[in-house]
C-alpha cells in the first residue's frame, strides 16, 4: 500500500473535530481498540486499522465529509459490510474509513414496475426479504448475500450462482445516487431503463469504490419463478462433465444454476454436511432450472439424458425441495468444508472459456506439485468462473507466500488460455499486481483516466485495483517520443 | 469520406484529425446519419473492419469487427440456434458497431437487457489514436473498470472499436403471441404489469395506440404451452387474450419496438417508468407505440417544440428526438437533457477518453437545458 502520508497523521486530531461536526454523536470512531474491528474485509490476510472510522446517516453527511476531506487533501476508503474478498475496503493508516452501514432502509417497492430503492447499506437479502411476500426476489445471489450490503454489491458488481441465468449486478441496477469525491451529489439512471447520454452508471457498477460512494440504489425486482429442481450427476472425470455443460448450453437450455465440483471439494463437503454426494466420482455437477413446474420437468429430463450421454456414472434428480436444499448445501458449505481440512485456505477467482478446462485442471494439478500445496476446486461451471481454494498454514513460515505465489500462477494460467483475474470478487488489493498480466500499460492508462475524470486527487480508495498510481496531470499528457510531443504546435487544454 | 484499410490506418487518422483540429464523425452502414444536429465532420468509414473474428456458440462468446452487417451477425447465431438477446434492429445495412454505438434494443429489452448488457470486451482506438482494450472474451468478469458499459450508447464519442466482443444466448425454440383487445393504455399498463410481474416468464409486452396489447411467451414448447393456458386465466380480470399467428405477430412487435408505423415527421423517443406511460400518452393524440411493458414509448407528432420533452420530464422519464427536419435538429438537441453536474461529469469522461475533441462533432448539443444551443462538445479549455 502507499507510504502512509505524514502530514494526515499529524491533523488526525483536527480531520476528528472535523469529522464529529458532521456526524454527531457515536458515528465518528477513533479509540484503538475500537478501531481493531475495521482492520480488514474478507481478505483477512491483509489487515491494517483505519485512522479512524466515520458512520453518517445521511447523504448529506457524506457529501460533508467528502467535501471536507477534499479540501484537505484526506484520503477514504468507503465500506460496506467489508464482506469483499479481494480487500476492496482495506483501510489505509493515513485514510477515513466511510462506513455506509447505517444506511439501512428500504425506502420504496414499486411491483409494477418491479423495481426497489433502497439505501446501500441494506443486505442483498434483505431485499429479497422485504418483497418475497408478494411474490418477488432479487437476483444476484452472493454467497455472503446474508450479510454483503447492495452499495458493496454496486461496488463490486457481485455475482452468485444464478448469474448466468439473471445477471451480475450491473444488470439489475437502474440508477443510484454517487458523491463525487468532491462532495457533489449526482443521480444517474433511475427507475426507467436506459438513460440517455453516457452511461455513466455503467462504469460506476463494478468500479470498487475508487469513482464515488453509492448513496442511494435502485434495483430491477424479479418475479420468483413456480418452482425450482435440480438434479446432481457425477462423471468420472471433469472432462466429461465439461462436455456435459457445453452440450447443454448447445441444446440451448441455461440453467438457473451449474456448478461442478472436483474430487478434493467433493470429499471435504462430503465430511462436513453429509447430504450424499458420491465420493467415487472425479467431478459433481449440480444443475438447477427453475421456472414452471412443465418446464423444469421437462429440461430435468432433457439434461438427464444429455449428461448419461456423457459418460454420467451416477444421477440424482430432487423431488422436493428438501432435497434440493440438500444437494446445494455441501456446495455452499464448500468453502467453510475446505476450512476444516486446513487451517487456512486461499480463493481464487479466475473466469475462463469453459473448453479449456481440462487443460486448465491439469495444469493447476503441476502447478500444485510444484508449490507443494494441494488445492479444490469448485466452478461455476456454466459461466466459466473458477474458484480454485487453496489449501496452506498461516503458521508455517513461508506457506502464505507458497499459497500466494500458486494463486497468481493460477491466474495467469487463466489470462493465458483467453480467461480473466476476477469473474466476481473484484481486483482490489489481492490482484492489483496481476491487472498488467492481463492488461497492457495502455489499456490501464485508460482506465486510470476515467479515475482522473471522477476524482482527479486520486484520493478515493486509492491503491486498490491500479498497480500504480500515476498522477492525473501525467496521464493527462499526450505521449512523448523521443524526448519529443508529437504536434509540437498544437495548442494543449 | 475516409476509409481506413485496417485499425492501424484508422489510428493513423485519428492521430492526424487530433493535430489538424480536424472533426471525426465515425460511421458504420451509415444507417443513423439523420440522427443529431446537421454537422460538417469528415466522416471515417468503417466498412473496411468487418468480419466474424471468433465465434463459439457453447462458450456463448461472438467476435466481430466493427462494420459486419447485424443482419449477417443474427443469421450466423441464429444457424446455431442462438441470439442476440436484446433484439437489436436496424435497417438494411446497420452494422453491430453501430447498433451498439445507438444502443439499439428491441422489445426483448424489457426481460434481457440492452446492448450495454451484452458487450462483453471491445478494441477501440481512442482520441489519442492510442489502441486499447477493456473487458473481455468471457461472459463472466470484473476485471477493471467495466468501459464496455461507457462504449454502448457512446456514439463514436469515446472511441472507434475495431473489434467487438458480444454475449450470445440461446434463441427460444418456440414463441408465441397473445394478444388482447379494446384496452385503454391505463388497463394495458395493468395487464402487462399483471403479466411482467407474474412467474409466467413473459419476455416483452407492448400496448399499440389502437387498443391491442402484445405479450411474448418463449421457450420449451411444453413450458410455452403451460404457460399460454396459464396467463388467460391469470390475467382474465384485465381482459381476455387470443393466440396471434407469427406472421401478423411479427409485424405488430416490429411497430412496436421501432414505432415505425406512426405518422408524422417529427419521431420521439421517451423512456420512463412504466406506470407514468399511460399519463404521457394521453396528453398525445391517438400517434404512439408502448414496448417494454409501457417503459418506452414512441411518439410521434407534427409538433416542432419540445412539449414531448417537457412532459416526459414531468413524469420521471427523458425524450430522446430520433427523427425530425433538419431545421428542427439543427435547433433542438437529440438527447435529454441531464443535469448539470452529470453533464459535466460527461464531458470529463469524455475529454479521458478524446482530449483533443476529435469525436466532438456538432451532432449532439449541450442539453443542460431544453432549448440550449451552446456546443458542449467543445469541451472546455
Amino acid at each position: 500500500m502507499p507510504v502512509p502520508d505524514a502530514a494526515t497523521l499529524a491533523k488526525r486530531e483536527r480531520i476528528i473535530a472535523a469529522m464529529r461536526a458532521i456526524v454527531p454523536g457515536e458515528g465518528v470512531i477513533v479509540e484503538a481498540a475500537a478501531l481493531r474491528p475495521w482492520e480488514s474485509d474478507a481478505l483477512t490476510a491483509y489487515r491494517q486499522p483505519p485512522m479512524l472510522v466515520v458512520l453518517p446517516e445521511t447523504t448529506a453527511q457524506v457529501s460533508a465529509i467528502l467535501t471536507w476531506c477534499h479540501a484537505e487533501n484526506v484520503k477514504v476508503v468507503p465500506r460496506g459490510s467489508g464482506t469483499s474478498l479481494s480487500g476492496g475496503a482495506l483501510p489505509l493508516a493515513d485514510a477515513v474509513l466511510l462506513g455506509l452501514g447505517k444506511f439501512k432502509r428500504i425506502l420504496d417497492v414499486d411491483y409494477d414496475d418491479r423495481v426497489a430503492v433502497v439505501q446501500p447499506g441494506v443486505t442483498n437479502l434483505a431485499i429479497t426479504q422485504a418483497v418475497e411476500g408478494r411474490g418477488f426476489y432479487y437476483a444476484p445471489d452472493p454467497s455472503s448475500q446474508i450479510a454483503c450490503s447492495i452499495g458493496g454489491n454496486v461496488a463490486e458488481n457481485s455475482g452468485g450462482v444464478h448469474c448466468l441465468k439473471y445477471g451480475l449486478t450491473t444488470n439489475n441496477v437502474l440508477g443510484v445516487e454517487l458523491v463525487l469525491m468532491d462532495g457533489e451529489i449526482v443521480r444517474l439512471g433511475g427507475r426507467h431503463l436506459d438513460s440517455c447520454g453516457l452511461d455513466l452508471l455503467g462504469v460506476i457498477v463494478g468500479s470498487e469504490g475508487l469513482l464515488g460512494v453509492v448513496t442511494e440504489v435502485t434495483v430491477r425486482i424479479l418475479p420468483k419463478p413456480e418452482t425450482a429442481r435440480a438434479v446432481l450427476v457425477g462423471f468420472p472425470d471433469a472432462e466429461q462433465a465439461g462436455a456435459c455443460v457445453a452440450q447443454v448450453i448447445a441444446e440451448g437450455i441455461i440453467p438457473a444454476g451449474m456448478e461442478m465440483m472436483d474430487r478434493p471439494a467433493i470429499h471435504a463437503a462430503e465430511a462436513f454436511v453429509q447430504v450424499g454426494y458420491p465420493l467415487d466420482v472425479g467431478a459433481l455437477l449440480i444443475v438447477e432450472v427453475d421456472g414452471p413446474a412443465a418446464e423444469c420437468d421437462h429440461l430435468i429430463a432433457e439434461i438427464a439424458r444429455i449428461a448419461n450421454e456423457n459418460g454420467a456414472v451416477t444421477s440424482r434428480v430432487s423431488t422436493d425441495e428438501a432435497e434440493r436444499m440438500a444437494f446445494w448445501a455441501g456446495r455452499k458449505a464448500a468453502f467453510p468444508a475446505v476450512g476444516r481440512i486446513s487451517p487456512d485456505y486461499l480463493c481464487m477467482d479466475g473466469t475462463i472459456p469453459r473448453r479449456r478446462l481440462p487443460e486448465v485442471l491439469r495444469r493447476m494439478e503441476e502447478l500444485s506439485a510444484h508449490h507443494g500445496l494441494g488445492v479444490a476446486n469448485v466452478f461455476h461451471a456454466g459461466d466459466g468462473n473458477l474458484h480454485p481454494l487453496i489449501l496452506y498454514d498461516a503458521n508455517i513460515p513461508g506457506q502464505l507466500d507458497a499459497a500466494e505465489a500458486f494463486g497468481s500462477d493460477i491466474l495467469r494460467l487463466c489470462v493465458e488460455v483467453g480467461g480473466v483475474l476476477t469473474g466476481e470478487h473484484g481486483v482490489g488489493i489481492e490482484k492489483r499486481d496481476l491487472m498488467p498480466v492481463m492488461f497492457t500499460e495502455s489499456d490501464l492508462q485508460q482506465q486510470q483516466r476515467v479515475k482522473c475524470a471522477f476524482d482527479p486527487e486520486l484520493l478515493l480508495n486509492p491503491g486498490k485495483v491500479f498497480p500504480t498510481l500515476h498522477r492525473c496531470a501525467e496521464l493527462g499528457r499526450m505521449h512523448v517520443h523521443h524526448g519529443a510531443l508529437p504536434f509540437p504546435d498544437l495548442p494543449r487544454f | 469520406m475516409l476509409t481506413p484499410r485496417d485499425a492501424q490506418d484508422l489510428a493513423q487518422i485519428i492521430i492526424e484529425a487530433g493535430a489538424n483540429g480536424t472533426k471525426l464523425e465515425l460511421r458504420g452502414g451509415g444507417t443513423k446519419a439523420d440522427f443529431g444536429a446537421p454537422r460538417e465532420a469528415e466522416v471515417v468509414s468503417l466498412a473496411a473492419l468487418s468480419g466474424v473474428v471468433d465465434y463459439d456458440p457453447a462458450e456463448l462468446v461472438l467476435t466481430v469487427r466493427p462494420a459486419t452487417p447485424l443482419a449477417d451477425v443474427q443469421a450466423l447465431v441464429a444457424a446455431q440456434g442462438q441470439m442476440l438477446a436484446f433484439e437489436p434492429y436496424g435497417a438494411p445495412g446497420a452494422t453491430v458497431g453501430g447498433t451498439i454505438a445507438a444502443a439499439v434494443a428491441g422489445s426483448r429489452r424489457v426481460t434481457a437487457g440492452s446492448a450495454r448488457d451484452h458487450l462483453l470486451g471491445f478494441t477501440a482506438i481512442s482520441g489519442r489514436g492510442t489502441s486499447f482494450v477493456a473487458g473481455a472474451k468471457v461472459v463472466k468478469n470484473v476485471t477493471g473498470y467495466d468501459l464496455p458499459k461507457l462504449m454502448a450508447g457512446s456514439w463514436g464519442r469515446l472511441g472507434a472499436m475495431t473489434e467487438l466482443t458480444l454475449k450470445v444466448l440461446p434463441a427460444p425454440r418456440c414463441t408465441v403471441t397473445l394478444m388482447a383487445e379494446g384496452l385503454t393504455p391505463a388497463a394495458a399498463h395493468a395487464m402487462m404489469a399483471a403479466a411482467l410481474g407474474s412467474n409466467a416468464d413473459v419476455s416483452a409486452a407492448a400496448h399499440l395506440a389502437r387498443g391491442i396489447t402484445l405479450l411474448r411467451v418463449a421457450g420449451f414448447a411444453p413450458s410455452v404451452e403451460y404457460r399460454c393456458a396459464a396467463l388467460p386465466r391469470l390475467l382474465a380480470a384485465h381482459g381476455s387474450l387470443r393466440r396471434l399467428d407469427d406472421a401478423e405477430a411479427a409485424s405488430l412487435w416490429h411497430e412496436a419496438m421501432t414505432g415505425s408505423a406512426l405518422e408524422g415527421a417529427v419521431r420521439w423517443r421517451v423512456h420512463l417508468p412504466a406506470r407514468r406511460a399511460p399519463e404521457l400518452v394521453a396528453k398525445f393524440a391517438a400517434q404512439w407505440a408502448m414496448d417494454w411493458g409501457g417503459a418506452q414509448v414512441w411518439i410521434a407528432s407534427d409538433d416542432t417544440g419540445t412539449a414531448i420533452r417537457e412532459a416526459a420530464a414531468a413524469l420521471g422519464g427523458e425524450a430522446v428526438l430520433m427523427q425530425a427536419t433538419s431545421e428542427m435538429r439543427a435547433r433542438v438537441p437529440a438527447l435529454h437533457p441531464r443535469a448539470p453536474g452529470v453533464m459535466a461529469l460527461e464531458s470529463r469522461v469524455r475529454r479521458a477518453f478524446d482530449p483533443l475533441s476529435v469525436f466532438a462533432t456538432t451532432r449532439f448539443r449541450a442539453t443542460t437545458r431544453f432549448r440550449e444551443d451552446a456546443d458542449a462538445d467543445q469541451l472546455p479549455a
